[in-house]
């Protein structure tokens, strides 16, 4: 029971990071349908940071950088969307699948490499090793060993709820999503909003993918990307009906059902039943898929998303 | 407007230039990533992707079967490309293409395995497959109003995880090597002029139908009522309801026509038995190529058959590397590079009606008329 509330709080903290990430993106108009590549990146600094520290590193260190690396290869790759479309109107969904096959191929790439010249040609596999960084993440609390990476992401959920509601920029970020034209017309940047937008999403989606990878394994290898946690975070974004407090909801319940798929053989009682695991992995997606059915009809997606900012257009 | 046009201004030809700058600018940057990594080997390792099977000039039978086998392996990416450019054309972005390919890989080999059909029965299970799987896209897209993106993607991991339980089945998959058995003989593709590609058994009836398809889809697209209906849906859905079509019947339509070709994009590939299917964790690929070449091919169904034939051979082109200098995958980079920079086409199609606006007789006119067809184009509903 302890493994199945450490596997939930785990991807709960993973899939509300990045929900929240996609939210701020689509908030401001722009749908960020690349979470998964800018995942992948921040996963990637962020190992290779907790790989190339020096050994006598303090804990508090490896924790910075890491989590930093990891913020700022997410904000760097979501400049990737964030130019193409809202500089060059380039269609969202093309480039979001565009970044996602490109931060796949681009991690393999540079990991083997990495690897490659490490070991002197020895080594050619997409994988990183980073057992001292991974347990240098983790505390015990009351018997449960707990991650830093979920007060991470609990502190940066209280601050994304406190900043969508009671600040002036989030208001103007989501004035630009539903209406940019009545938003310029009052002096808010509209380009300027949705390039916010996007960075946030890039900084929250990157940390996102260090907690991915980090919090529970202490290997990777990257010729998976990370399998699909991106776009299951944007069904969490949707069923979270793009606002923070649900979103943090409707996170635990996919969490939970993602981490019976992967604890279920250590319960008694879920082992007797003749379930396959797999079972377990389709469930999330069935039960949104259902749920979007039921609840899509009055969706609040914000008006304006999807579409390039035209200034002329009435 | 009768005016003559220049062949500049003619979209089709700025699209085909936009597409091969796009391809150009990639291997280019393709060059620059593989200079980073091994300065000394670049020029030699950009030869090699480029030069691919041609390595085999002096000897024709050899050259001919790889150039076959590379056919083959553009078949499924090119109709599941196919497939997202019909359903793209109806205002629909199937992205859950994926998901269509895979469940036509399930019907196929279990079909094709586990109870030996007839070739013709096991790609019809597969289209049948594929089509149902866009059906439950479209259910949900017309009738419920969730963004077919969304269902898609979430059908896409459903549909691997079904896979991974019916072809994880012992009838279907060997055990000890965790991949596919044969499939059987009389579920095979018949050949087609496989003599003519140095005996490549696998060059089969996949390659011609695959044209086939194409130009179906063109007539169709642009010739036939049916056609013109699913595009109107695509435009204005409230407009074409109010002209008298049956709107959700006809996003429904689109999205099982696109599921059932990338059904069969699965079938004509497993099919020829040139590949066993491995139990994956990731949603397969070639969905996703797809859209990449979709774009690339300037969104028309015979530019696609070429953007593909290219992608293909780029990919391909990975595995002639020195792997002691790159690692294959530097070929996938090329492609996903090439595939962001499709995003710019409509920038670069911009560029290019300047200056010969400045040249040319009225230029306010012609421009406004321009604008105004572009602007309908953002306007779809994503």
């Amino acid at each position: 029971m302890g493994l199945l509330i450490q596997y939930t709080l785990i991807f709960s903290a993973v899939l509300i990071l990045v929900a929240l990430g996609g939210m701020f993106s689509e908030r401001s108009g722009i749908i960020n349908l690349g979470l998964e590549g800018i995942m992948v990146f921040g996963a990637m600094a962020g190992a290779m940071v907790m790989v190339l520290l020096p050994d006598d590193a303090s804990k508090f260190t490896i924790i910075s950088l890491t989590l930093i690396a990891a913020a700022v290869a997410g904000m760097v790759s979501s400049l990737l969307i964030a130019v193409a479309c809202i500089n060059f109107n380039a269609d969202q969904t093309l480039i979001g699948t565009a970044l996602n096959m490109l931060a796949t191929a681009a991690a393999t790439v540079i990991v083997k490499a990495f690897n490659t010249a490490r070991s002197n040609g020895t080594d050619f596999s997409a994988k990183l090793d980073y057992v001292k960084g991974h347990d240098a993440f983790m505390f015990t609390l009351g018997g449960i060993q707990l991650s830093w990476f979920i007060v991470v992401a609990a502190l940066l959920l209280v601050i994304a709820i406190v900043m969508f509601y009671k600040t002036k920029f989030a208001l103007r970020l989501r004035a630009c999503g539903e209406h940019p034209q009545a938003a310029e017309s009052v002096g808010i940047s509209v380009y300027g909003m949705r390039y916010a937008g996007v960075i946030i999403s890039g900084f929250l989606a990157g940390i996102g993918g260090i907690i991915y990878i980090a919090a529970a394994n202490s290997t990777w290898h990257f010729d998976y990307g990370v399998a699909g946690a991106g776009f299951l975070s944007l069904a969490v974004m949707i069923f979270g009906q793009w606002k923070p407090e649900r979103i943090a909801w409707s996170a635990i319940l996919f969490a939970v059902f993602r981490s019976l798929s992967n604890v279920y053989m250590g319960i008694g009682v879920l082992q007797a039943l003749p379930i396959s695991g797999t079972v377990y992995n389709i469930m999330p997606y069935v039960i949104s898929l259902l749920v979007l059915a039921f609840t899509s009809k009055n969706s609040r997606a914000p008006k304006a998303e999807g579409i390039p900012y035209d200034k002329g257009q009435r | 407007m009768e005016e003559k046009t220049s062949l500049f201004k003619k979209s089709g030809f700025q699209t085909l230039i936009a597409s091969v700058l796009c391809a150009i600018l990639g291997i280019l940057l393709g060059f620059i990533i593989l200079f980073f990594m091994n300065p000394g080997h670049a020029a030699e390792g950009m030869f090699a992707i480029l030069r691919n099977f041609f390595k085999y000039a002096n000897n024709k039978t050899n050259l001919l079967y790889y150039l076959g086998s590379t056919l083959v392996k553009s078949v499924p990416v090119v109709l599941c490309a196919e497939a997202i450019l019909f359903a793209y054309k109806t205002g629909l972005f199937n992205i859950g293409c994926a998901g269509q390919y895979t469940v036509g890989i399930i019907a196929s080999l279990y079909t094709g395995i586990a109870l030996e059909w007839n070739w013709f029965l096991c790609i019809l299970a597969a289209i049948a497959a594929g089509a149902l799987w866009g059906c439950i896209c479209g259910f949900f897209k017309a009738y419920c109003n969730v963004n077919e993106v969304i269902a898609g993607i979430m059908l896409n991991w459903i549909a691997l995880y079904i896979c991974n339980i019916i072809l994880g089945n012992k009838k279907v998959m060997n055990t000890t090597k965790s991949e596919t058995y044969n499939v059987s003989k009389n579920s095979l593709l018949p050949t087609f002029l496989s003599n003519l590609f140095g005996n490549n058994t696998y060059v089969t009836i996949a390659v011609p139908l695959t044209i086939i398809v194409a130009i179906v889809i063109l007539w169709v697209l642009n010739k036939t009522t049916f056609g013109y209906e699913l595009k109107a849906t695509g435009h204005s859905k409230d407009a074409a309801k109010y002209a008298g079509m049956n709107a959700k019947r006809n996003i429904i339509l689109s999205l099982v026509i696109s599921g059932a070709i990338a059904g069969l994009a699965a079938g004509l590939y497993y099919l020829t038995g040139i590949e066993h299917y491995k139990i994956a964790s990731s949603v397969p690929g070639m969905g996703f190529s797809g859209i990449a070449v979709a774009f690339l091919g300037g969104l028309h169904p015979i530019g696609a058959i070429f953007a593909g034939l290219f992608v293909e051979y780029i990919t391909l082109g990975g595995q002639y590397l020195n792997t002691n200098y790159y690692n294959p995958q530097v070929a996938d980079l090329m492609i996903a590079i090439i595939i962001y920079l499709c995003g710019f086409v409509l920038f670069f199609k911009t560029i290019m009606n300047k200056p010969t606006n400045k040249l040319g007789l009225k230029p306010g006119e012609d421009q406004a008329n321009k604008d105004a067809a572009d602007k309908t184009a953002h306007k779809k509903e994503v």
